[in-house]
């Protein structure tokens, strides 16, 4: 197009666009460095660390993809337990089926793919508020599907086969690793997803819908897009909370319990930043550490927790950090013209 | 050749109230069109049925010759249509580069380097080359107004839509404003441009209609058009912006 052509070759001389500055490319060797580190506890630790690190491993993914989906989406969901569920429930189907549990992991994400996208067209008739009680009403009603089906184990639930093989001590080891695996993938997904030109898209979505179309971006392909993501990154955690459980129940992988924890680490950790849930899971996970004596004062305190970050931290912990991101996906003009 | 726009019996009522009454009208390629009419005439209603966010009861929307009239709003983005809204609508949490540049991705099609000199060229144009980084959300009225128009430029069109863009700027600002207009038109680029502030629409469109209850109440060469005795009674005998020939 002729105007184009004109309007870009006046501009393309003196301006570049940087995407990742030096502090950023810093911080990737530091977090690779960690991840390393963590990748080789199972040799230099008791289990007991390990299986307790598998816990925060999860919830750093499952904080993730909410993160996604409402911080970069705009959908703010209290159903993502049903893919949980739906996860989990597919883990222990398939090792039933023979397959081996470790490699259903991705298995039972796709599956949780696949039952999300009828979903959506159920809960994208919803709005707002709307959306949120209606992804809980879903997750409710799968789980109450999935009790109804004595194959499944119906409202007891179920152990996991085909783990009875191995050393528990190796078992235990390969489940870290796995933990570990998805926490650094559903980050390392969300980053590359979002520098890109459709996570762009989605943030312009997430903050005016009507004018997101009028750009020429298909908002409804867009929402799904990260629908169907955050239900196969909650499936694969799913999955790894029964190799790490060995069994599932139907009453607690379905709880409305685990929205409110990616909540909650998402609004301390700083919502729509890709490094908002890993700190709000630290911070969650050393509360549940340090209080897990305390019986139900626990609660009130990650309560009290809560209520002050929403009030004071508008925009969470990592909100209050000035400088550059660790994971810099937006776009930085700098201008050569004048006097350098 | 096709024209550019064409709506054919295009009919829209809320309830009692008709916004649209068996509209006819077409855009050439490259013709700059200004519509005026009192408040509540169908202006915005006739865009938003252009731009595909609101859905006529009746009639053909074509663009280019193919009837559009059930796409949606972002496959005309695609299509070609640039539009502006009346009260800005940023993405807030954007810096205004990324605002244009997420046009250029989605609407004109652009990867990589070439959506970005794309963007940068558009920003320099409307002014807001400076504000580059800026977040959207953090913008004055006159900015983000130049920053809608950005918009509609980046998701490169060869319809432009402007709904009141000239609305609440200084004298000044309008004047640059109907520069860069002036500019995008002779690059070639189709304009429908809705405004109050009429002598900058007489200094740009090469055509005006007036639009009241629904109705076309006069289309034709603009001063004449504001000459016309219907559109003067309609701005209760005054005339649109009394005085605007003589000011331009």
């Amino acid at each position: 197009m002729t105007i184009s052509h004109l309007l870009s070759a006046r501009a393309a001389r003196n301006v570049h666009v940087v995407r990742a500055t030096r502090s950023a490319k810093l911080s990737a060797v530091v977090l690779a460095a960690a991840a390393a580190v963590l990748a080789a506890l199972p040799f230099l630790v008791f289990s007991t660390v390990t299986d307790t690190l598998i816990n925060l491993f999860v919830l750093i993914a499952l904080a993730s993809m909410w993160n996604l989906l409402a911080g970069f989406g705009g959908l703010v969901s209290v159903g993502q337990q049903a893919y949980i569920g739906i996860g989990a429930y597919s883990l222990v189907a398939l090792a039933d089926l023979g397959v081996q549990p470790y490699l259903a992991v991705p298995l039972a994400a796709l599956t949780c793919a696949v039952f999300a996208l009828p979903t959506s067209w159920l809960a994208f008739r919803l709005r707002g508020d709307y959306f949120a009680v209606g992804t809980w009403v879903i997750a409710e009603v799968y789980r109450l599907l999935v009790v109804r089906v004595d194959s499944l184990g119906g409202a007891s639930g179920k152990s996991l086969s085909g783990l009875s093989g191995i050393d528990a001590t190796l078992r235990g080891a390969l489940t870290y690793w796995i933990a570990l695996a998805l926490a650094l993938a559903t980050i390392a997904g969300c980053y590359l997803l979002l520098r890109g030109r459709l996570g762009l898209s989605l943030m312009a979505v997430r903050d005016e819908e009507t004018a997101a179309a009028s750009a020429g971006i298909d908002v409804r392909r867009a929402k799904l897009l990260v629908y169907l993501v955050s239900a196969a990154g909650c499936g694969a955690a799913g999955g790894v909370i029964t190799l790490s459980s060995l069994s599932v129940n139907p009453d607690s992988i379905f709880s409305v319990q685990w929205s409110a924890y990616m909540i909650f680490i998402v609004v301390i950790g700083g919502i729509g930043f890709i490094e908002g849930p890993l700190i709000g899971a630290l911070i969650f996970f050393a509360l549940q550490q340090l209080l897990a004596d305390f019986g139900s004062w626990y609660l009130v305190l990650l309560g009290v927790v809560g209520i002050v970050a929403a009030l004071r931290l508008p925009r969470g912990l990592w909100g209050l950090v000035p400088g550059p991101s660790l994971f810099p996906i937006g776009y930085l003009v700098r201008r050569s013209d004048g006097p350098a | 050749m096709a024209p550019l726009l064409r709506l054919d019996g295009v009919a829209k009522s809320f309830g009692q109230v008709v916004v649209a009454r068996d509209l006819s009208l077409s855009v050439e390629p490259g013709e700059a069109l200004g519509i005026v009419g009192p408040n509540g005439a169908g202006k915005s209603s006739l865009f938003a049925m252009i731009s595909g966010d609101l859905r006529p009861d009746g009639g053909t929307v074509w663009l280019d010759g193919r009837d559009v009239t059930g796409a949606a709003p972002h496959a005309r983005t695609r299509a070609g249509i640039g539009r502006t809204f009346q009260v800005p609508r940023p993405f807030g949490h954007l810096t205004v580069f990324e605002n244009v540049l997420v046009c250029a991705h989605q609407g004109a099609g652009l990867r990589g380097r070439q959506a970005q000199a794309h963007a940068m060229g558009v920003l320099e144009r409307v002014g807001l080359a400076e504000l580059a980084n800026t977040p959207a959300g953090r913008l004055a009225l006159l900015q983000r107004k130049r920053l809608e128009v950005a918009r509609a430029v980046g998701t490169g069109p060869r319809l432009l839509l402007l709904d009141e863009v000239a609305g609440g700027l200084t004298e000044p600002e309008v004047a640059e404003l109907v520069a860069v207009v002036r500019e995008l038109h002779a690059g070639g680029l189709g304009v429908v441009w809705i405004e109050h502030v009429v002598h900058a629409l007489v200094k740009t469109v090469g055509r005006m209609i007036c639009l009241a209850g629904g109705d076309v109440v006069a289309d034709g060469e603009p001063l004449r058009v504001l000459a016309d005795q219907r559109v003067r009674e309609l701005y209760l005998g005054a005339g649109p912006e009394a005085g605007a020939e003589e000011g331009s």
